[in-house]
């Protein structure tokens, strides 16, 4: 039953200044900025914002956990590009708020949360529901306010959209004190702007770094472009694009890169790092340069960082200047934002053939290819593996795929072949299992016309289940694909692998999806056998509603191939022989 | 090794904090953190003394300015410069024993600030070494330390630290900011 109160009609921001409430500020500086849609759970603290909302054109969805409603913020930032917005009460609204913060922090997702805290009389002495969210915020957002004045909303408001939107993004959160809501103040839209960004002092490029930087490639002779997450939020695209093409230089991906070149691309060699296919990694650890564009050497990815493509020499192109030189030593770093320091760099490329190099990894790529998934034994089960390539082929791979974490998120990046920016949205810095469900409402109220799908496991869909209210109450088309394999998978693989499977604590005893779905008012249907596959993604596809389909799966399958902790890029796990699933060795 | 940096931070509550909650996410350990006003009306200047690898010291500045109320960063390093500190140092003294109390102050051209007939305070100012020397040697006198009061490092740069002239010279890196173009 959703609640569609008459809403002003859309109207260009105000203008003039005018005396308002607090409560009235806050809206009417997110209208300015030009937020249409919010995601929140009101309270106490933050009663009077929520009362002054009618007044105004932006649509509230109302969710059922606060860490749904930041993770609906980020789902909605990473699909649009547009800085997503989520409000939350005081105590354990905010604190509820903090983990989708975390995962907006470590993926560089711009998002502002507001939320609602006691009267500033009374900050400071353990009031009802108050909490020092400014203080547990600290080392996971770009940077907070504490707003104890009404004149202090707009101008705090207009900043935290600025610091979202610069540089490297990022969450940025405004506590706003219940007096400071209630209290009126002259609103001037146009003197809250804050005062210009204050550009790095460390981010700046050199002449001769941009000339080292084309010495280096026109001579390189098995050259890598490492592509990850900067190259969309620059907008960069084209720019890699171009380069690779014109110097016939391979691009392997971050798993946040992923879809920055279409899967489809001849020069896209796939993802690279812990769960990469092996020619990528193999590639990389024989490459004698790296062209790292907007990615950040995280561990996922490097493997053992004393064996990290040793013979490479290496450039970095990157926003943040303390990203520079953190994990990996480079030769070349050029502090910049990506699409302007490719600009500057395009026209010093020239033409180069590398076919001999383009060769010999695929050579590797034949006699190490993808596991094929047609050699996959056939138990009679359904593979993850399958799933995923089915939903792929049906959906022409142009959906908008939302995944949660954990083995199901790794065999989307190997087996659901993006080609579009911003049609993977997945938690990969902090790894924030629940992550996928809200996030997906946030991409779907973005891009209302698109398909989205939710592809989670058992475990990750049970955290934020709950947001299966939020869909039935605002009516969303949202796909969801649940691969149920009845174990916490990926922490059950390493203890397969590390632990002599001794499966402590993994096996799962999850409610029946299908129930729990039409206990919300949703239609579902489980799914047992590959003939099924087709039929069942279809039907969910042409419901006109939100759709769950429980896809039974083979449970002890792992994903290969895998970089153990410890080991080189190059030495990763490979599925030991053509027929092996473990539990099933006397097959 | 030990890397000194001045800050200067915008005086605004909560921004000690913000420095200070960088150092212990990086997992670095304050040496010592000073701060006060500085000559720049609304900023602050901050002096801390960390202890860090050569390589980090480039990462600690660059996530420094990523902070928002953080507006110049400077690494002393190696550069020309003063550094003072000040300590204040409770030593029991009797009437007996007191007059070997301020023979070595006197060495160390330190002041006696208070006396009592159980008690003095000597103040001194100075570089760490001269400080801990005195310590050192109160220690292995009669005097006993009852308290000591020590306020961190304060550094500034000899000279004109951002003049072209020394720019040109080569003197200072590129990458520091000229003074005149600092808000």
């Amino acid at each position: 039953m959703g609640t569609k109160a008459k809403k002003p009609a859309s109207q260009a921001p105000q203008t003039t200044p005018i005396r308002l409430t607090g409560a009235e500020i806050v809206w009417a500086t997110l209208v300015g900025e030009g937020v249409t849609d919010v995601f929140g759970y009101p309270g106490g603290a933050i009663l009077p914002v929520y009362d002054a909302l009618r007044k105004f054109p932006i649509h509230h969805t109302l969710v059922r956990h606060e860490q749904g409603a930041a993770h609906m913020a980020d789902g909605y930032a990473r699909a649009s590009g547009k800085v997503g917005v989520c409000i939350a009460t005081s105590g354990p609204g905010a604190t509820n708020l903090v983990t989708g913060i975390a995962t907006a922090m470590l993926d560089s997702i711009p998002i502002v949360c507001i939320t609602g805290n006691v009267s500033s009389k009374v900050l400071g002495s353990d009031a009802f529901q108050e909490v020092d969210i400014t203080g547990i915020t600290l080392p996971v957002t770009k940077h907070n306010f504490l707003i104890s004045r009404a004149e202090d909303i707009a101008p705090a408001i207009r900043y935290a959209f600025q610091i979202a939107k610069s540089a490297r993004p990022g969450p940025v959160l405004v506590d706003i004190t219940k007096d400071a809501q209630q209290a009126t103040a002259i609103f001037d839209f146009e003197a809250a702007k804050p005062r210009p960004v204050r550009p790095h002092p460390m981010r700046k490029i050199e002449e001769s770094g941009l000339e080292q930087a084309a010495e280096l490639i026109r001579n390189a002779q098995r050259p890598v472009i490492l592509a990850g997450h900067g190259i969309i939020e620059s907008g960069a695209m084209e720019q890699v694009r171009t380069l690779a093409e014109r110097a016939q230089i391979p691009v392997a991906l971050t798993l946040l890169g992923l879809g920055a070149i279409p899967a489809s691309h001849p020069l896209n060699l796939g993802m690279m790092g812990m769960h990469g296919e092996a020619w990528v990694n193999h590639a990389i650890q024989d490459a004698d340069l790296l062209i790292a564009c907007g990615m950040r050497f995280d561990d996922r990815v490097t493997g053992t960082l004393s064996t990290f493509a040793t013979k490479a020499k290496k450039i970095h192109i990157e926003v943040d200047p303390a990203e520079i030189n953190k994990n990996v030593k480079v030769d070349v770093p050029l502090a910049g934002d990506l699409r302007e320091v490719l600009e500057r760099l395009l026209p010093r490329i020239p033409s180069h053939d590398r076919s001999a190099w383009l060769k010999s990894i695929d050579d590797i790529k034949g006699a190490s290819a993808v596991r094929d998934i047609k050699n996959l034994p056939d138990l009679g089960h359904l593979y993850a593996a399958h799933v995923i390539h089915d939903i792929w082929r049906i959906t022409g791979g142009n959906a908008i795929v939302v995944t949660d974490v954990g083995q199901h998120q790794m065999w989307e990046a190997q087996y659901y072949h993006h080609e579009q920016p911003r049609t993977l949205i997945t938690s990969g810095g902090l790894g924030t299992m629940g992550f996928a469900l809200p996030a997906a409402i946030g991409a779907k109220t973005a891009c209302p016309d698109k398909e989205v799908w939710v592809i989670a496991g058992d475990g990750g869909f049970q955290m934020t289940s709950p947001e299966l209210s939020t869909i039935a109450q605002e009516g969303i088309k949202i796909n969801i694909a649940i691969i149920n394999n009845g174990y916490l998978g990926m922490v059950r693989q390493w203890q397969e692998f590390f632990y002599e499977r001794n499966y402590q604590s993994t096996p799962l005893v999850s409610p029946d999806f299908v129930k729990l779905a039409a206990a919300h008012g949703i239609e579902g249907r489980a799914v047992r056998t590959r003939a099924e596959v087709d039929e069942a993604v279809n039907q969910a596809r042409s419901a006109p509603g939100a759709f769950l389909l429980n896809f039974m799966v083979e449970k002890e399958d792992s994903v290969y191939p895998m970089i153990p902790v410890g080991n080189a890029l190059h030495e990763m796990i490979r599925r030991p022989e053509k027929n092996h699933v473990a539990g099933h060795e006397d097959k | 090794m030990m890397h000194t940096f001045i800050a200067y931070v915008e005086d605004l509550p909560g921004v000690l904090t913000r420095v200070a909650s960088l150092f212990r996410r990086l997992n670095i350990n304050i040496h010592s953190l000073t701060v006060g006003r500085s000559e720049r009306a609304g900023l602050s200047r901050m002096t801390v003394v960390c202890e860090a690898s050569a390589e980090a010291g480039h990462r600690i500045r660059a996530s420094l300015f990523k902070l928002e109320n953080v507006v110049d960063v400077d690494d002393i390093a190696q550069a020309p410069s003063v550094t003072r500190e000040l300590a204040l140092i409770k030593v029991a003294a009797t009437p007996q024993s007191r007059s070997q109390i301020f023979e070595l102050a006197e060495v160390f051209r330190a002041r006696i600030v208070d006396l009592t007939s159980e008690s003095l305070i000597i103040e001194m100012t100075g570089v760490e070494s001269k400080i801990e020397g005195l310590i050192q040697i109160l220690n292995e006198s009669d005097g006993r330390i009852l308290e000591v009061c020590r306020s961190g490092k304060m550094t500034m740069r000899r000279g004109q630290h951002t003049s072209r002239v020394l720019r040109a010279m080569g003197a200072v890196a590129d990458d520091q900011p000229e003074a005149d173009d600092l808000p």
